[in-house]
Formats: C-alpha cells, sequence, structure tokens
C-alpha cells in the first residue's frame, strides 16, 4: 500500500497543476470582469456602441476602437485571402517537394520575426508609400491610418494563414485527385473542382485563426494607425484600435474610471477574439470526426 | 477541340495567377529582413551590445541592459512556464480521461489565443497594482502565460507518441508510475519537450505587448526581480516612435538583435524537430 | 521463343502496345511490353504482387505521369493513335478508370458524383440531358435501383461496394471507349465483390475492359484474354481459357498453381 503512495502524489500534483491552467483561464476572465467593474458600472452596455473616449471629463465609449479594430482586421483579411490562398495552392500543389518544404519554412520563419520588427518596418518604409498613394487620391497625406495598419496586418497574418492552408490541401487524399484526374480533368479543375472543395472548411478555419490573430495584434498596429480615438469617418482616417488604445493610454491612466474603461476594452477585446477561434476550433473539431 | 484549347489556356492562366499572387508577397516579407539588416547591422559593435543607453544627442551608447533584461524575463518566465507546462502535458496525455481532459484541452486552446496585450492587463491586475510598482517579475508572469500552452500541447503529442510498450516495459520492471513518466517517458520525449520549450521562447521573447505596463523598461542595469527592466522589444518600441535620428537607427540595431535571437531560437527547435522527425 | 508466348488477338483491336518501358526514376518497373488488346472484351492483367500490373495500366491513361520522377518510353496506340503523343487529359477521356478502393468525391452528391466528368471539366449539361446520363450510367452500373430515391444525398453515404459501383457509373457517363479497373474488388467484401465480377461481364458488350488483379479466379471468370506479367515483364499473353489449361512459361503454371504471389 506504501509503494503506491508516491504514485498517487505524482498523479495529484499533475491533477492540481491541470486544474491550475483551468483556473488560469477562468481567473483570466474573472480579473478583466473585476477590473472593468467601475466602467460596467458607469456605462452598462452602452459603453459598446458610445462614441466619445475622452479621458479628461472621463467619457468612455468604446465604439472607436471596435470600428478600428474590426475595419483594420477585415480588410487584412480580404487583402491577405488572394495571396495566402495562392501560396498554400503552389506549396502544396505545384511545388516540387524539394522545394515546397525548404520554403515553407522559411515562410513560417518569417512568420517569426517580433510584430514591434513589422511595426519599424512598416513606420519607416510602408508609410511614405502610403502617404505617396494618399496624395495621388488627394487623401490628407498622413502615411500613417487604416489603411497602413491594414497592410501590416494583412502581411503578417500572411505567412500564417498560406501555412494553414497548406497543410490543410495537403490532407486531401490522393486517391479522389487521381479519380478527378482519370476523368480527364487539367490540374487547375482537378484544384478547382476537387481539392478546394474538400478542405473549404479547414481553409475557412484557418482563416478565421489568421483574423483571430488581427484582431489582437497590438504593436505593428499602434506604431502606424496614428492613435486617435474617434470613430473614423472614411477609410483614409487616422484612428486606434481596441489593443493600440489599451497600449497608449494604460499606463498613463492616472483616473481609476480611465484604467477601468481600458480593461474593459481588453475584456472585449477577450471575448471577440475567444468568438473568432471557438468558431474555427468547432469547424476544426467537425472536420476531424468527418 | 477550342473547348480543349479553352481549358488548357483557363489551367495555363490560374497557374500563373497562383506563381504571381504567391511571389508577390515574398517581397513585403524579405524585405523586412534586408531593412532590418541594412539598417542595423551599422549599428552593431561591442559597445552597442555591452553599454547603457546614452541621452539623445550623444553619440554612442547600447542596448546591453535590454539584452541582459530580455534573457532575464526569458529564464525567469521558463522557470515558471516549463515545470507547469510539462506536469500539464503529462497529465493531458497520461492521466486525461474523458471529460476534464478535454475542458484542459480547451482551456490550452483559449489560452493560446488570448491576446497578448490582454494578458499584460491581467499581469498588471495580479502583480503590479498589488505591488504598488512594475517589475520584471510581473513582465515574466505575464511571457509564461504565453508559454504555457505551446509548451502543454507540445509536452502531450511527444508523451503520446511514445510507444505503449516502453511504459510497460519499465512497469513491468516493478518502476513506479511516477518513475516511469521521470525516468523513461520524460527523457525519450526529451528533443521534443525541449523543441516546444524552444518554440514557445521564440514566441515570447519577441513580445512587446505585455511588457508595456508589467516590466515597463529601465534605462539601467538591473539583476532584480523586483525592479522594472528594459527589453530589446521595448526598446526597439520606444527608439521607433522617438524623434531622434540616432535612436531611431538604435532601433534598428536592436531589431537585428532581436531578430538573431528570436530566428536562432526558431532555427534550433526546427533542426530538433527535424532530427527527431528523421529517426 | 518469347513471342510464341504472346497470342495476336482475332479481331478489332483497340490498345496497340509497342516496346512500352515505364519508370520510377530511373529503375525500370516495366520492361519492353509488347501485345495487342481486343475491343469490346474483358483483358485481365494477372501477376503477383510488385510485378507491374498496376503502373501498366496506368499507362494506358497515362495516370502514371502523375507520379513525380516517372517516365515511359515506347508507344500505345489507342486506334492507331499513339497516346503519348496526344494530350493526357483527352486521353484519360477516352480511357476511364476505377481504382483499387472506392473514391467517390466526398463533397459531391451521388448525382453529382456520376456528373463529376462533365462538372469538373465546367461542361454545362441540360437539365433532362444531365438526368437521362445520370439514370443510364448508374443503370449500366446496376446501381439505378439502390439509389435512385437518394441521388442528393453524398456519395460517402453509400456501402463499400456501392460506392465502387458508383465509380464505375462515374467513370462511364463520360462514355469513355475502355475502362481500366484497377484490382476493382480488392477493397469490397465478397458479395460485392460478386456483383462487379457480374457487371464486369455485362459491360463488355459497350465498352472495352481492361482489368487488374491478383485474384486469379477473378480473372478466370471475368475475362476473356489474360496477359501475365512478372517482375515487369509480359510472360505471357493468350486467350484465358487457353492460358488457364495449357500455360507455355513456366512461370505462368507456377503462377497459375499458387507457388508464389
Amino acid at each position: 500500500m506504501m509503494s503506491r503512495n508516491p504514485d498517487r502524489i505524482f498523479y495529484g500534483l499533475c491533477l492540481a497543476v491541470a486544474l491550475g491552467l483551468v483556473f488560469l483561464v477562468l481567473g483570466i476572465g474573472f480579473t478583466l470582469l473585476s477590473g472593468s467593474w467601475l466602467s460596467l458600472k458607469k456605462f452598462g452596455l452602452a459603453f459598446i456602441w458610445h462614441r466619445v473616449w475622452d479621458p479628461v471629463s472621463e467619457e468612455f465609449g468604446a465604439l472607436p476602437f471596435i470600428v478600428g479594430t474590426v475595419v483594420t482586421s477585415l480588410v487584412a483579411l480580404l487583402i491577405t485571402i488572394p495571396f495566402a490562398l495562392s501560396s498554400g495552392i503552389f506549396l502544396a500543389e505545384y511545388a516540387p517537394a524539394r522545394m515546397a518544404g525548404p520554403l515553407a519554412a522559411l515562410i513560417e520563419l518569417l512568420a517569426g520575426i517580433p510584430s514591434v520588427i513589422y511595426g519599424l518596418w512598416a513606420l519607416f518604409y510602408l508609410v511614405p508609400l502610403v502617404r505617396w498613394v494618399e496624395m495621388k487620391f488627394g487623401a490628407p497625406p498622413f502615411g500613417l491610418g487604416l489603411p497602413t495598419a491594414s497592410l501590416v496586418l494583412a502581411i503578417m497574418i500572411l505567412p500564417y494563414a498560406a501555412s494553414i492552408t497548406r497543410e490543410v490541401l495537403k490532407m486531401v487524399p490522393p486517391e479522389i485527385k487521381e479519380a478527378a484526374y482519370g476523368l480527364g480533368a487539367t490540374k487547375w479543375e482537378v484544384i478547382r473542382g476537387v481539392c478546394i472543395p474538400y478542405s473549404l472548411s479547414g481553409i475557412v478555419a484557418g482563416l478565421l485563426l489568421s483574423l483571430g490573430r488581427a484582431l489582437g495584434e497590438t504593436m505593428a498596429v499602434t506604431m502606424v494607425i496614428g492613435n486617435r480615438s474617434e470613430v473614423p469617418t472614411s477609410f483614409w482616417d487616422l484612428a486606434n484600435t481596441m489593443a493600440s488604445v489599451i497600449a497608449n493610454e494604460f499606463t498613463e491612466a492616472s483616473k481609476d474610471l480611465h484604467l477601468s474603461a481600458l480593461v474593459e476594452i481588453g475584456l472585449l477585446l477577450f471575448l471577440i477574439t475567444l468568438l473568432v477561434n471557438t468558431l474555427a476550433r468547432i469547424i476544426i473539431a467537425k472536420l476531424q470526426v468527418k | 477541340m477550342s473547348r480543349l484549347f479553352y481549358r488548357k489556356l483557363k489551367d495555363r492562366l490560374a497557374l500563373a495567377a497562383i506563381v504571381l499572387l504567391a511571389f508577390l508577397p515574398a517581397f513585403p516579407l524579405f524585405h523586412i529582413l534586408y531593412g532590418i539588416l541594412k539598417q542595423g547591422l551599422s549599428v552593431l559593435s561591442w559597445e552597442f551590445l555591452t553599454h547603457l543607453p546614452k541621452p539623445p544627442g550623444e553619440p554612442g551608447g547600447g542596448v546591453g541592459n535590454a539584452i541582459l533584461g530580455t534573457l532575464m524575463l526569458a529564464v525567469m518566465a521558463s522557470g515558471m512556464a516549463v515545470p507547469v507546462g510539462v506536469l500539464c502535458g503529462v497529465y493531458l496525455s497520461e492521466y486525461a480521461r474523458g471529460k476534464f481532459g478535454e475542458v484542459v484541452r480547451v482551456a490550452a486552446d483559449v489560452l493560446q489565443g488570448v491576446p497578448s496585450i490582454v494578458l499584460g492587463i491581467v499581469a498588471y491586475l495580479w502583480v503590479v497594482k498589488p505591488m504598488g510598482h512594475f517589475s520584471a517579475f510581473s513582465g515574466a508572469v505575464a511571457l509564461a502565460v504565453m508559454m504555457l500552452p505551446v509548451i502543454v500541447r507540445s509536452t502531450e503529442e511527444i508523451l503520446k507518441m511514445i510507444p505503449e510498450t516502453l511504459r510497460e516495459a519499465s512497469l513491468a520492471l516493478g518502476v513506479n508510475y511516477w518513475r516511469t513518466v521521470l525516468k523513461v517517458l520524460i527523457p525519450t520525449g526529451m528533443v521534443g519537450i525541449t523543441t516546444g520549450i524552444l518554440l514557445s521562447l521564440a514566441r515570447i521573447m519577441g513580445e512587446t505587448a505585455p511588457l508595456l505596463f508589467t516590466a515597463f523598461g529601465n534605462p539601467f542595469w538591473n539583476l532584480n526581480p523586483l525592479q522594472p527592466v528594459e527589453a530589446l522589444p521595448l526598446t526597439v518600441f520606444k527608439y521607433a516612435i522617438s524623434p531622434y535620428e540616432e535612436w531611431i537607427l538604435q532601433a534598428w540595431g536592436a531589431s537585428v538583435v532581436l531578430t538573431l535571437m528570436v530566428l536562432g531560437l526558431n532555427l534550433i527547435s526546427r533542426f530538433l524537430a527535424w532530427r527527431l522527425g528523421g529517426r | 521463343m518469347k513471342a510464341s508466348t504472346i497470342h495476336e488477338p482475332k479481331g478489332p483491336i483497340i490498345f496497340d502496345i509497342r516496346h512500352l518501358w515505364a519508370y520510377y526514376n530511373d529503375k525500370p518497373a516495366i520492361r519492353e511490353v509488347t501485345f495487342k488488346i481486343p475491343e469490346k472484351k474483358v483483358t485481365a492483367i494477372m501477376g503477383p504482387s510488385g510485378c507491374g500490373k498496376t503502373t501498366f495500366i496506368r499507362c494506358l491513361n497515362r495516370l502514371h505521369e502523375l507520379t513525380p520522377g516517372a517516365r515511359v518510353e515506347g508507344e500505345v496506340l489507342l486506334r492507331g493513335q499513339n497516346i503519348l503523343e496526344l494530350d493526357p487529359v483527352l486521353v484519360r477521356r477516352k480511357v476511364g478508370m476505377v481504382f483499387q478502393r472506392p473514391n467517390p468525391f466526398p463533397t459531391m452528391t451521388i448525382y453529382d458524383n456520376v456528373l463529376a466528368g462533365y462538372k469538373l471539366l465546367g461542361q454545362k449539361l441540360k437539365r433532362e440531358e444531365a438526368d437521362a446520363t445520370v439514370e443510364e450510367a448508374l443503370r449500366k452500373a446496376a446501381l439505378w435501383e439502390e439509389v435512385k430515391d437518394s441521388l442528393h444525398k453524398r456519395g460517402t453515404y453509400l456501402s463499400g461496394g456501392q460506392q465502387q459501383r458508383l465509380c464505375i457509373a462515374r467513370a462511364l457517363a463520360v462514355k469513355p471507349e475502355v475502362l481500366l479497373m484497377d484490382e476493382p474488388t480488392s477493397a469490397l467484401d465478397p458479395k460485392s465483390t460478386a456483383k462487379i465480377e457480374e457487371l464486369v461481364v455485362e459491360l463488355k458488350n459497350t465498352v472495352t475492359i481492361v482489368i487488374v488483379t491478383h485474384n486469379i479466379a477473378q480473372a478466370g471468370r471475368v475475362s476473356d484474354y489474360t496477359a501475365f506479367f512478372y517482375l515487369g515483364e509480359l510472360v505471357e499473353y493468350a486467350p484465358t481459357s487457353q492460358i488457364f489449361t495449357v500455360p507455355q512459361d513456366p512461370r505462368t503454371e507456377e503462377f497459375l498453381k499458387g507457388k508464389f504471389g
């Protein structure tokens, strides 16, 4: 009986740690909730659609940042989709195996470059480019703002979206591809008619996961979005995202209500990314059952 | 016949479009590497790596404190995340049956998806606020939470790949389960587990957002975990948005150092994973 | 010596194969194969595993070339035209294929699976035409009665044997001249196998069939001609009744007696 004791203790330790992980997640949710209590109490649900964010008069609404986050992330996703799908298709279907492996590894390495460095690069190479475009279009030539933030986000999530697309496409069974070739289909017809429909839900899940990344991305966006806490009225506007306003104002928030409002934005960001990621995971789980 | 021509043409056009769209993004991605190397390499020097920063306007100075701070944060975060993460992975692979295991896995997935800035807020509320000041420790807490899910899931996957016969062989010798885990399973999966840890380290070393209001930054040398500490990504951020020419140049220099550290970790873990797959 | 074991079939010829070599990464898998396949008959390709049977029939619709590092030399004349010089996409239209494992397209309904040969190629059919094609193909594949009420369910919902007949219907729907079958019953139970074999015998009235099998009895039951492959070479080719009763080559004889396999 004694000899089994250490096993029980070890099991208990592992279980405790696993429980700890669950409580950690619950704790994060709870902390965000209690941290934003002041703001929740004061503004209620109207916080979400209130358009004014004014730390001086202590009037807080999250709409400018929700709009900023949603616009930049969705535009980034839209820009990325054709490139990411093409890269994924190229690597999975066209590139010879000897070339595809190293290329995919390279892409993933580039995905590992820290966000703040993407921001630095964007600040010095992307901003002048966007400014030039803005002058051509007769928009105010800030160089910063929604377009720059969307572009840098698109570049950042592309490697991730491309490598998921590649992996999903590689899961298409060769037999059904051969069946299509056997019917006289060209390579493109096989990809279009068999591979893409087969992996569609996986590709969608991958794009959702990429969207989840874009939503929470902070540094690069903070550096180029222009930090203007008003609801943007045009795509050329300076703006702020949920993540960037937290990054900018958190250490300067001297008043409790201001801090609490920022925490509430963090809570909202947490919930939005949770929703998008959960959707993606549900799709993936269904995929595996099939 | 013309139908076939049309289909062939479509096939070719699709290929051309795919190749074009697939290779176009290589331009910005490589331009980033090019930018870092072009702007940053000229700044690198022994002094840059080992000295404290100087006030704007004065030439020279370095990011020695930031490099030390980044390493210190990485060590502290690993110290917290590795034991917890590995044990949690052991639980999932060896003990988890049924619903609760699923709950733990979902928790790890949720944790993986939490934006890093949100973890910064949480670490602020948990550590900085009660202590009353910024500290390396609070930054390490935020980073450790980011490392956890990667370590948990990779440990679980690696341990699950170990054949059942190995466990049985050890247990048949009368070895306790916990000894079997610590002396047989974990050593067998060591390379894979290390790969996971290095990947998670690469993930957090470049993180800025969770450090903004935890580790905060510090222009001086600091090894005290209870005091604020500088970190390379913080330096890049601060210098990049500063109006001073020489600071901006130093931001590029710090970027080179940071990129080399992160890519180095990625390459090592990739190499380990490749060797693991090769066997 | 060799020529005597390769029979020259009478009647119209559909495939005239001349000095065919097939390679994987410069290793020959088919060596110097020369023979003629008669029209509207069932020709069985038989031999121990690894003898190149599958490689051989994959040369007949140029599916072999999809494998990286694969290469073909020689001539394969389909009604006098060398298919190795034609566009593979056209060849596969005339020479359909059924695979070892049933492989209906999982994203398509039964109806769409039968029409896949048109839909994938972007060919639009009129409603009545499409319906008629589906019914005809499914009837030929002896599947119509079983699925006519569930045409719009997924093909993967069928049993293994039904799925294989669906794949046969899919291949027949584009009206090929030849149907290649690569061990079509190897993944099926005996009952489904019997059904497919019946079908093969019926189908030869409309289409030439080349069937790979490592099952000697199956070759005996369904085929008119049998080609025996060994280590990538065509050892013997003759009417099935002849090869089964008086094999000319000792290797054929040993295989038929079950000495290797």
